[in-house]
């Protein structure tokens, strides 16, 4: 078989209809089965192989599609979207069943691939509440009066330091939201590239003047709990807003560069309102299912059931990837969406990689602290002090009143066991998006922490999966009485399902835990953090990927752009837009 | 008013009486004012029983500047020392201690593996220690609004770094901010090798093997070697001797101090400091102030917030010093049968702290102010080196232990769980019976016993919180940032004001180079001249 140059290669494929059977937004199959027969080897020829059909290998994909290369995306299960997924696991009810609200998809990226036209609708949901255990709750409103409102009537005082701290936090956020689209610069590196990049960085610290640059340096060293103790005093309204600090970490509210994590966590936005949070309605399965869309009318193809066992390299250069059925895909350029340890530990053999670079895997950190439960309801329940017809019942719902009891979660997970108190990020999105539920029916989706990757060092075990069902069932039965009666399913997942299902090790969703050690120059590890692998023709392109995790696309286009560069082929992936 | 002095220095810690030491040698004419009754400050040796005397505040030297003591001339002024380069010793209740001096560990459960793994973590961390010692040494370049010499030691910094090597420098940058228990766990296989490395990174502080922030503090620690201190030291007759040294040197040099004298404030006029007034009511002027005290203490009581502008007011407001590590000593009719070690071996630094899950969950009370049935206690029985310390055939023990808070519930002398038992006596019946443990029958042996809290610290040595590096020495707080933005070059930000103590950079530990630091800093600017 006579090898095409990449463009005709793509346009081969396109003469042949490949037209793949593009299915609503729920998940289904996208893309054709791997096979085995002989006469498909010519087929599984690409330019690009990119290896995990979630959100950052469909966006990764596409760019290098959109340059022109044939690029085929194989995927595991049957079917797409890794942790960006909607499944229907109850009949009639779609659950969001891993990652669950938009806020940081890049909007560079959404509107450079025409998400939208590709069927992603985000719609902002305003607002979230606190309750207390003393019958009272703290709300947390979109509309700006309403707020100053709510907070006063806890504390005066802390009414008036919340414009202070949101104009600092998002003063911090317009330091950092330049970076997400870039790679980040290496500072141990001589290269001209890189010392401009460095330069550039420490030109916009220098220009924040000596009273900005201490507040940064500040935010990123301390601990989320201290930073909201130097604006406010009432428990409830710390404990709302401390909660983002410590999502995706295996840290508590009290552990320094926690504050970061808030940070992280506000820096999104929703049609231009930096720190909004939105619905992708149909679930999130909608993200992927656009973005592999925008991918497949660039010529691209998504394989599904189709499990890598490793890449293939041969005299230190990729040259493509064999699955565990026996099958092998050809390809110059492997992409792993996979996350770094699954990456060079599990489908790369130790022989082609540095003993540094295998050391580093090894140590990586990538403790899941958390876990979910997704809930099919038979009506909407009712929350004990709170009118059903409020516009908090749209937004997220907790039921941690203290940063104490968040710490005391944290305690529980360091102890090797789930928190007997967690700490639950709970919205019911179908009163926003009424597509994920029979009409008058609810889905209702809970983020939990803490929960460890292992039981005291042991795997989890069923028992160990009930207990803590019932500790996140029980909390919210306490501020709701007609909750448990409406329950008619529940999904709940531990670390040890979100790895078994997602490929997400240690059940992290993040990739890897979002610490310094493990951020900007050094994520995944030092060295490697500029999405190259260690194997010419090799790249990784996930999460576990600056700038991190997240539904944030911009690690997968990242990778793209530096693919592109290696090629010498125009770069076709967005710049970061500059805020105002 | 009396004469006008150069300098008025307040406090007669350490650090106040290395500053006035190099003021003095610059030609200024130095007054010290101290509250207490003896120089030295949190470097005091107290009779705390009829013939028992102890180390009250810092029982170990492991960090003094090697300029310090010889441009002061210290051991001409009377400085001895009782015991040198001691090997820290983790314990055991069944007697395997682990054994650790330099790059030499033993023990039954090392491995060769840790061994070695011992050895190169060791010098690798040494090098950057002697990095860090660099920047101890002077002040703390400013980021932005820098000076020529402030840019030059930023670059020298930057230099360090690159001669570090890639791989080196990778190392450090990746691990500077991130916690010593993963780090352990990166390296080493024993859990008692895991667990003395970072108790050695959090002593004095809010933080536990887990937090982030402690791979610094232990770097911190490890200055001590690049300044000559293999293990700990220990002072003939207690730390006080240090501040007897320090006093007698600056006398030598025409320092006057006076004790016994606690100042009620810094007088202001104009926004310039122009003196302090002391408690009994007298006031003294001088061209300059400078304060030994922390920096809470100085701007907020001494100062005062009405005379600071609103955001120096919220920055001191900010300062995050809140002491967690008690002191407990013990005067003891014999000497402790500690479980595997003969009477030599007591003469060294004895740990208690099992593993880090261990030093953890006594942590973890401390964040609800609490405190843990299982703390981890540094361990020193100083009488074995120096008998002077106690009556003949007696010893005693001082030890510091992590955690205590700085008050519980309803305070230390409210009422604990158990009826009829205060926080205080609940408190010092755990940590005996903790040491029971380790060393059976040392109950029996007890003649007097004394537990100060961070709350009885901060009373008995004036630092607030009872923090004894006068402010916690987290990432947020250290360099520039130290004590806070505006007054990290020894230059409190307020006119004629400056500052000494242990709250500027470096930080604490008994180092003195806050006060070298500060008085280098005042001499160049000209001050008090």
């Amino acid at each position: 078989m006579v090898l095409s140059p990449a463009w005709s290669r793509s346009s081969w494929n396109r003469a042949r209809g490949q037209a793949v059977a593009v299915v609503a937004c729920s998940g289904e199959r996208y893309g054709r089965p791997a096979t085995g027969l002989q006469t498909e080897l010519a087929l599984r020829q690409y330019d690009a192989i990119v290896i995990g059909a979630g959100h950052n290998g469909l966006t990764n994909a596409a760019y290098l599609a959109k340059s022109g290369l044939a690029v085929a995306v194989l995927e595991r299960n049957p079917y797409i979207g890794g942790a960006t997924v909607s499944r229907e696991l109850y009949p009639g009810w779609t659950y969001s069943n891993c990652s669950y609200v938009c806020s940081l998809l890049r909007p560079e990226l959404a509107r450079d691939l025409e998400l939208p036209r590709h069927g992603l609708q985000v719609v902002p949901y305003g607002g979230g509440v606190t309750f207390s255990r003393d019958g009272d709750y703290y709300g947390n409103y979109y509309d700006h009066n309403r707020q100053y409102r709510e907070m006063a009537r806890h504390s005066q005082r802390d009414a008036n330091a919340y414009e202070r701290y949101a104009t600092d936090v998002r003063k911090q956020t317009r330091l950092i939201r330049p970076y997400l689209l870039r790679r980040p610069p290496d500072p141990t590196s001589l290269k001209p590239r890189d010392l401009r990049d460095l330069y550039g960085f420490a030109r916009a610290f220098m220009e924040m003047g000596e009273e900005g640059l201490a507040d940064t340096l500040r935010f990123w060293t301390k601990s989320v709990g201290d930073y909201l103790n130097e604006y406010f005093e009432t428990d409830v309204i710390k404990a709302h807003l401390g909660g983002t600090g410590v999502i995706g970490t295996a840290l508590g509210v009290y552990s320094p560069g926690t504050a970061y994590v808030l940070l992280h966590h506000y820096m999104g936005d929703m049609d231009g309102n930096v720190g909004s949070w939105g619905f992708a309605r149909g679930g999130m399965g909608a993200v992927a299912g656009a973005l592999a869309k925008s991918f497949q009318a660039f010529g691209g193809e998504i394989i599904c059931d189709a499990d890598v066992d490793r890449i293939v390299v041969r005299h230190g250069k990729v040259r493509g990837v064999a699955l565990k059925n026996g099958d092998e895909y050809r390809a110059d350029i492997v992409v792993s969406n996979l996350d770094p340890k699954r990456t060079f530990l599990d489908i790369m053999d130790a022989a082609d990689l540095p003993a540094d670079l295998l050391h580093k895997a090894r140590n990586f950190k990538i403790r899941g602290s958390s876990g979910k439960l997704n809930i099919a309801l038979d009506g909407l329940p009712t929350f004990r002090g709170l009118d059903p017809k409020s516009p908090l019942m749209l937004g997220d719902m907790h039921f941690t009143d203290s940063l104490e009891r968040l710490e005391r979660a944290y305690d529980d997970w360091k102890d090797g066991t789930w928190s007997k108190d967690p700490y639950v990020d709970m919205l019911i999105p179908t009163q926003t998006d009424p597509t994920m539920a029979p009409v008058g029916k609810h889905m209702m989706t809970v983020f939990v922490q803490y929960a460890p990757p292992k039981i005291n060092g042991g795997e989890w075990t069923d028992a160990d999966k009930a207990g803590f069902e019932k500790s996140v069932i029980d909390q919210i039965a306490a501020h709701s009485p007609d909750f448990r009666d409406l329950i008619l399913h529940c999904e709940t997942r531990t670390p040890r399902e979100i790895e078994a299902e997602v490929g997400l090790t240690e059940g992290n969703i993040f990739q890897g835990e979002l610490t310094f050690d493990q951020l900007l120059f050094n994520r995944p590890f030092p060295g490697y953090a500029q999405y190259r692998g260690p194997v010419r023709g090799m790249y990784m392109c996930g999460s576990g990927t600056h700038p991190g995790g997240g539904v944030m696309a911009a690690p997968g286009a990242n990778a793209a752009r530096e693919i592109l560069r290696d090629l010498r082929r125009a770069d076709v992936v967005p710049a970061g837009y500059a805020d105002d | 008013m009396t004469e006008q002095r150069d300098v008025i220095l307040i406090g007669a810690g350490h650090n106040g009486l290395v500053c006035a030491n190099y003021l003095a040698r610059a030609g200024r004419k130095v007054l010290v004012i101290e509250a207490g009754e003896r120089p030295g400050g949190g470097a005091a040796s107290r009779e705390f029983a009829p013939g028992y005397t102890v180390s009250a505040c810092a029982q170990w030297l492991y960090q003094l500047h090697p300029a310090v003591c010889r441009e002061l001339q210290l051991e001409r002024h009377g400085l001895k020392f009782a015991a040198r380069d001691l090997a820290s010793v983790l314990l055991d209740t069944g007697g395997r201690h682990l054994r650790l001096l330099g790059a030499q560990v033993e023990g039954e459960g090392i491995s060769s593996a840790d061994s070695d793994a011992w050895r190169s973590f060791h010098g690798r961390t040494g090098k950057y220690a002697k990095l860090l010692a660099k920047v101890f040494e002077r002040r703390p370049p400013r980021l932005v609004e820098s000076t020529l010499r402030d840019r030059l030691a930023l670059a020298g910094l930057g230099l360090g770094l690159k001669m570090l090597g890639r791989d080196d420098m990778s190392d450090l940058m990746r691990i500077v901010l991130g916690n010593m228990y993963d780090l352990m766990e990166e390296h080493f296989d024993s859990p008692q090798l895991k667990a003395l490395l970072s108790f050695d990174s959090l002593l004095g502080s809010r933080m536990g093997p887990r937090t982030p922030n402690t791979v610094f503090g232990y770097l911190y620690r490890r200055s001590g070697e690049v300044f000559g201190y293999t293990g700990a030291a220990q002072l003939q007759g207690g730390m006080g001797a240090l501040g007897d040294a320090l006093a007698a040197s600056a006398r030598s040099r025409g320092v006057e101090i006076r004790l016994g004298a606690p100042v009620a404030g810094i007088d202001m006029r104009d926004g310039r400091a122009v003196g302090v007034t002391l408690e009994s009511g007298e006031q003294l002027g001088a061209q300059v102030v400078v304060s030994a005290a922390d920096p809470v203490t100085t701007f907020s009581r001494l100062v005062g917030y009405r005379n600071m502008e609103t955001g120096m007011a919220r920055r001191v407001s900010q300062v995050r010093c809140e002491g967690n590590a008690a002191k407990l000593h013990l005067a003891l009719d014999g000497l402790p049968r500690f479980i595997g070690l003969d009477a030599a071996a007591l003469g060294q630094r004895l740990v208690i702290a099992p593993n880090m899950d261990y030093i953890e969950r006594a942590f973890n009370a401390v964040k609800y102010d609490g405190y843990s049935a299982d703390p981890a206690f540094d361990i020193s029985i100083p009488s074995i080196h120096d008998p002077s310390l106690a009556p003949a055939g007696g010893h005693v023990l001082s030890a510091i232990v992590q955690y205590a808070p700085y008050a519980p519930a309803g305070g230390w002398e409210g009422p604990a769980a158990a009826p009829h038992e205060t926080h205080r006596e609940c408190f010092t019946r755990l940590l005996l019976d903790k040491l029971e443990q380790y060393a059976p029958g040392i109950r029996e042996q007890v003649v007097a016993c004394q537990l100060l809290t961070p709350a009885d610290l901060e009373r008995d040595f004036g630092m607030s919180g009872g923090h004894w590096h006068h402010g916690e020495l987290s990432l947020d707080q250290v360099l520039m940032m130290r004590p806070f933005p505006g007054a990290s070059q020894y230059a409190s930000g307020l006119d004629g004001l400056y500052l000494c103590s242990a709250g500027c950079h470096p930080g604490g530990g008994v180092m003195g180079l806050a006060g070298r630091n500060a008085a280098r800093e005042i001499i160049r600017r000209g001050a008090g001249a």
